[in-house]
């Protein structure tokens, strides 16, 4: 194995890892505050999309990520208010953004491009990449650490992590929790926007209907496997993302002759469930994650 | 106490759950409709061919209650892990193993009779196993069954898959794989349809889990785990013991699902490429189940009421152009909108004021 060869393999698992980097770190903070959102692979999914529409639409990629920023903003508004405000069922609402995901996308890729499946948005919508690499990625490091910063190091955090441990008491020291929670959701899915949005017109450039193909999930289980600290997630989220790309080095290696390239598609699914169930036992969500908070 | 108020005391819950349902259906179709036109079609045109093709003649009638076969099975499977507290996603995947189960029955030489017993027999114990994996994940080592669930659905897709191109392929068609014999179908229930006698034990499976869940020990302890897990616990009920029955019971009911869809339905009698006629039968069942109040009696018309706009939507995409699916995002908004508790109450407050 040469220096080259390394280079690539590095580089590659950045890309693979920055999806589930972006979509944990933000699950991370939602829940942090009390919300669980495991909507997440319908928000990327969605995002990615509307990335190509727009991006695409308008050849500027740019555009693409702000709308997708701006949809999974948007997404997160409504989970945000329907949780904190009116008392939702987390774990329903997010399944619902799943369902609809699932089928508003094939639909919104024949109803825009009249073709079934897939579509690849042109070369001048692809983010251009800065110093080498995608700005995305950049940005995603970037973020967990601020994400990091701004929950263990300043007071808004600590207003914010006390809403996801014990509301009651945050709301009797003044904080609103109602409006901690919802801006935590906006920003969590936000992220998850532009998790979809890398993805589709950065990394792989494709829009298709299944494009997140568990990566929402496998971030959820990155959540539980950082015990809800944003570094432990960035962690988890390159374990994972190294995963994937083994898998794509193996599928076009001597190996696919003895082992069909069927079957190595399930070696990230797999591995999700060794690693959550091998460490989990020392990790502790927040008290109230998922816990509708109604006031006395 | 007179009469009105005596029916509002009985089944006053019901009709607020029912106006609940009909409102978030509303609201569904509504929305759906914004999005018909926004993608240039006419919702009109959507609605009417949507109406036709599930409601519109017998022949789309017994489609309807064609559809409804397996979903009736996998509402009951998400709504029995949800009333032990569970969100167990993973009919799904216990769907495709279990039709595998039944390929790999199909597959062995044995005395004509016995193919239909033992499609059934090694199907459901697949389904089982599969569901008591993510049940013993979570039980023993605590593994969020939300995540879990959806692992094995995909491992369960790519291994399926994997069976289908290159274990139990069809030479002659190797984009599906062998068929299930003669002698282990399901005959059908009317001639020249698709309705086909699985209709029959789902409906008895309905009723029967009805009985359990509501007359048997075993129904109170799982309702009694998913109202409240800590008083339970101190009532003595073995709650991982709860757990692992919910998973094993929705695995049996999603197994059958599985089972009866590859053995039942004319006119393939097989696993086609990836896996088109068993996908989203498991997702579908959540929106039934959730449209159905978590209650199997609930879950009969919750079941028709999808499996009309799964008829309805090959006739809204071939005659109005819109894709079909369109009726899997309606179902996404309805279940969105019956995440909120208490619709009727809050638009009522609105209304007032």
């Amino acid at each position: 194995m040469d220096s080259s060869m390394i280079a690539n393999i590095l580089i590659q698992t950045a890309y693979a890892s920055t999806p589930l980097l972006l979509a944990s770190t933000g699950e991370i903070l939602s829940e942090r505050a009390g919300i669980v959102n495991i909507g997440l692979e319908g928000i990327m999914l969605l995002s990615a999309f509307i990335g190509v529409v727009v991006g695409d639409g308008l050849k500027n990629p740019l555009a693409g990520i702000l709308a997708a920023v701006a949809l999974g903003a948007l997404i997160g508004l409504m989970h945000g208010f329907i949780t904190a405000y009116l008392k939702g069922d987390h774990i329903v609402s997010g399944l619902g953004i799943n369902l609809f995901a699932l089928g508003f996308v094939p639909y919104g890729i024949y109803a825009v491009w009249g073709v079934r499946g897939y579509y690849n948005p042109s070369t001048q919508a692809k983010v251009p990449s800065v110093f080498g690499v995608s700005p995305i990625f950049i940005s995603s490091i970037i973020i967990v650490f601020l994400v990091y910063y701004l929950l263990f190091h300043t007071r808004f955090g600590l207003s914010l992590r006390s809403c996801g441990e014990d509301p009651r008491s945050a709301d009797a020291s003044g904080i609103r929790v109602e409006r901690m929670q919802l801006l935590a959701a906006v920003i969590g899915s936000s992220l998850s926007g532009l998790a979809g949005v890398f993805m589709s017109l950065d990394w792989l450039t494709t829009i298709t209907k299944d494009l997140p193909a568990g990566r929402g999930f496998i971030a959820l289980a990155i959540v539980n496997f950082a015990n809800w600290n944003p570094l432990l997630g960035l962690l988890g989220s390159y374990l994972f993302g190294f995963f994937w790309v083994i898998i794509e080095w193996l599928k076009i290696s001597a190996l696919k002759q003895i082992i069909p390239v069927t079957l190595l598609n399930i070696i990230p699914y797999v591995a999700t469930l060794a690693v959550t169930a091998g460490v989990l036992g020392r990790s502790r969500p927040p008290k109230y994650a998922g816990v509708p908070y109604k006031k006395e | 106490m007179n009469t009105l108020s005596r029916i509002k005391e009985k089944y006053g819950e019901s009709i607020v759950g029912f106006l609940e349902v009909t409102l978030a259906a509303a609201i569904g179709l509504g929305a759906s409709a914004v999005l018909i036109r926004a993608g240039g079609y006419s919702p009109a045109d959507a609605f009417y061919y949507l109406f036709r093709g599930s409601f519109g003649s017998l022949y789309s009638l017994y489609t309807t209650l064609s559809y409804s076969i397996p979903l009736m099975l996998t509402g009951l499977a998400f709504a029995v892990s949800v009333r032990a507290g569970l969100f167990n996603i993973g009919a799904e995947g216990q769907v495709y193993i279990s039709a595998l189960g039944a390929i790999i029955a199909a597959s062995i030489a044995m005395p004509s009779y016995l193919y239909l017993p033992m499609e059934f027999l090694i199907g459901i114990l697949l389904a089982v196993l599969w569901s008591l994996a993510a049940g013993a994940l979570k039980v023993w080592k605590g593994v969020n069954e939300v995540v879990s669930t959806i692992m094995l659905n995909w491992i369960a897709f790519w291994i399926v898959e994997y069976a289908r191109a290159n274990i139990y392929y069809d030479p002659l068609s190797p984009d599906r794989t062998i068929r299930i014999p003669l002698a282990g179908r399901l005959p059908l229930l009317v001639a020249n349809t698709s309705l086909y006698s699985g209709i029959i034990i789902s409906i008895g499976v309905v009723v029967v889990m009805y009985i359990i869940m509501w007359k048997t020990a075993v129904g109170y302890e799982i309702r009694a785990v998913g109202l409240n897990l800590f008083a339970s616990k101190y009532g003595g009920i073995k709650t991982s013991l709860v757990a692992l029955e919910a998973f094993a019971i929705s695995g049996l009911l999603s197994g059958l699902a599985g089972v009866m869809e590859t053995i039942g339905r004319p006119p393939t009698y097989a696993i086609v490429t990836g896996l088109t006629n068993l996908v989203n039968l498991g997702f579908n069942g959540i929106a039934v189940s959730l449209i159905g109040r978590n209650n199997p009696i609930g879950i009969i018309p919750a079941s028709i009421f999808i499996g009309a706009l799964t008829a309805g939507a090959t006739s809204m995409q071939i005659f109005a152009g819109v894709p079909l699916e369109m009726v899997q995002a309606v179902q996404g908004i309805i279940v969105i909108v019956l995440a909120i508790p208490g619709l009727i109450r809050i638009l009522k407050s609105y209304i007032k004021r």
